[in-house]
């Protein structure tokens, strides 16, 4: 069987179709799965739809690739932790980018041999190319950032606009005289620059704004895709690449909105750094600050009779993974007979929605897990706050100091929780580098150890009896 | 209108599509999406197979078409199965 252009043109449209109802799926976790499905049964009519068509005539090469990247992927789909979602997301956007060069210059080397190049053709080469390098190159270092292979500080030197501003320059210019001239040395270069700009755009960014690079490199494997079907005159292609491009591109913005910084702040600030010091002297430099320093059994005093807790995980919990110790503790909790809820902030975690995977991850119902906006006007109802393993997003000064970094920036109002509790592994401040205000209220605790430690000391404590 | 001008059209279209269905999504499933968009950017396959089946194309083209197919396929295969697997674990209240 042979697919005609245009059974195979109708065929990408159905799948394109399905692709917006994949998507259209995740509007809530209850039809979620299903349109995952639709995406999948997308993906297969649009290859079945290609390799039937006139133009694929060897298959040898298609079917080891095939064939090896699905074993690959499904190793991968099935062996990584959730804690490293992130680093594998970033492997697969690089994947995406690596891809759409390849794709681009095998194009370019099978036009020129059948002599059908043309400039408009090779401006659309181009542009692929230049968008795929960069997604590349970004995303193996944000992926050395995340898998902590490369140090998560943001890495500041003189003249580092200017560099970029440069090699952006001369990498139009290589790709003009590309356009203009086929010459095969202007590809080269032009190619090998961009790889160079990936890398040099995202060395400066800073771990904790991972969330937002996730985000745009997401978007730049969608234009990468974009540019590819321009290429080939592929509607699906253009379609797919316009999805994931606006995908990333809004998920950016949701996040630079969440700490009220512009997305040119993001990418040239450098903001922040990996501050490390002495744990051993938590409680003795707490005690200097004016800081309370609690035991486990005080907060189990107060949450043990609560009718309302609310939970606010950060990275912290991720890093330790005490999402399954927390799991244990909310259920001991509630079957006392209290009502307990989790806050999440948006830019918790390493990328978007993190810590809601966490928590899904140790069986937490998604009904408990709620939003900074709908979980915002609980907290002064709330008995107890505990914050595991968060910090910047929990501080009063961005409400009330308009001399702060972080001032402006939408923060989960745990402040005003009757108590609070705060798990924490040291006095380090997080990472804005500013104090957390709220560690000097009246009614807040810290309880310095590892957050795994002390939520499943939480729960010994509860299963141990009342007082 | 010319080819070049009609792709234009579906690009642009499209984005609107995005705009408004990207939106519509709940924040607590951000990162499934991240995972999904990844399985479906893995689209770039049809370009990947496109370039490997032609037949005049030489062993150069053949071998860069044989990688772009590999790295797509774990981008559609990784992406999709860990996209499921995520989503498995988002139960209700039991």
């Amino acid at each position: 069987m042979q697919f005609s252009a245009n059974t195979q043109a109708l065929a990408y449209l159905v799948s394109a179709i399905l692709f917006i109802f994949a998507l259209k799926g995740l509007t809530h976790p209850s039809t979620a799965r299903r349109g995952n499905y639709y995406g999948m049964a997308g993906m297969a009519l649009a290859v079945i739809a290609t390799l039937l068509g006139a133009e694929v005539q060897s298959y040898g090469f298609i079917i080891a690739g095939v064939a090896a990247g699905a074993l690959i992927g499904a190793v991968l789909a099935s062996k990584v932790q959730m804690t490293a979602m992130p680093q594998l997301v970033a492997a697969l956007h690089s994947f995406v980018g690596m891809a759409a060069v390849l794709v681009a210059i095998g194009t370019y080397v099978n036009r020129a041999a059948a002599g059908t190049l043309n400039p408009v053709l090779m401006t659309e080469l181009a542009v692929g190319i230049v968008i795929g390098a960069i997604t590349f190159s970004g995303s193996v270092i944000a992926f050395g950032k995340l898998q902590g292979l490369i140090s998560g500080k943001p890495v500041v030197f003189k003249g580092q606009h200017i560099l970029n501003a440069l090699l952006g320059i001369v990498i139009i210019a290589f790709g003009a005289h590309f356009g203009m001239t086929e010459s095969v040395f202007s590809l080269t270069m032009m190619t090998l620059l961009a790889f160079v700009l990936g890398f040099t755009l995202i060395i400066p960014i800073g771990g904790a704004d991972m969330p937002v690079i996730i985000s745009m490199l997401n978007s730049y494997s969608g234009w990468a895709a974009a540019a590819t079907g321009f290429t080939l005159q592929n509607n699906l292609l253009i379609i797919v690449g316009a999805l994931v491009g606006f995908s990333g591109a809004i998920l950016s913005f949701i996040m630079c909105k969440a700490m009220n910084r512009s997305i040119i702040n993001v990418v040239f600030g450098g903001f922040g750094s990996d501050s490390a010091g002495g744990e051993s002297s938590a409680a003795a430099a707490a005690l200097e600050k004016g800081v309370r320093a609690a035991s486990v059994e005080d907060a189990i005093y107060w949450m043990e009779d609560a009718s309302k807790v609310i939970i606010i995980p950060g990275y912290g919990m991720a890093v330790a993974q005490a999402q399954h110790a927390l799991k244990e503790f909310m259920e001991l909790l509630i079957e006392r007979g209290v009502e307990v809820k989790f806050a999440i902030h948006p830019v918790a975690g390493r990328m978007p929605g993190h810590m809601n995977v966490l928590l899904a991850e140790a069986d937490i119902p998604y009904d408990h897990v709620l939003e900074m906006d709908e979980i915002n006007p609980e907290f002064p109802t709330a008995d107890v706050a505990l914050v595991v393993g968060a910090n910047d997003v929990t501080n009063p000064a961005a409400k009330t100091d308009s001399s702060s970094p972080i001032y402006g920036m939408p923060i989960l109002d745990v402040s005003k929780a009757k108590q609070i509790y705060v798990i924490k592994r040291s006095m380090n401040p997080g990472y804005a580098g500013v104090d957390n205000l709220l560690y000097y209220q009246d009614n807040c605790s810290l309880i310095f150890g590892d957050a795994k430690a002390v939520c499943e000391g939480l729960a010994g404590a509860l299963k141990g009896g009342g007082h | 209108m010319p080819d070049t001008l009609v792709a234009l059209y579906v690009f642009v279209l499209a984005c609107f599509i995005g705009y408004y269905v990207i939106w519509g999504v709940t924040p607590s499933l951000h990162t499934p999406l991240v995972a999904l968009t990844n399985a479906i950017s893995g689209i770039i396959i049809v370009g990947a197979l496109l370039v490997t089946g032609l037949e005049e194309a030489s062993t150069t083209a053949q071998i860069m078409g044989f990688f772009a197919v590999l790295l797509a396929s774990i981008n559609v295969f990784g992406g999709f199965l860990v996209t499921n697997r995520m989503l498995a674990m988002f139960k209700k209240k039991k």
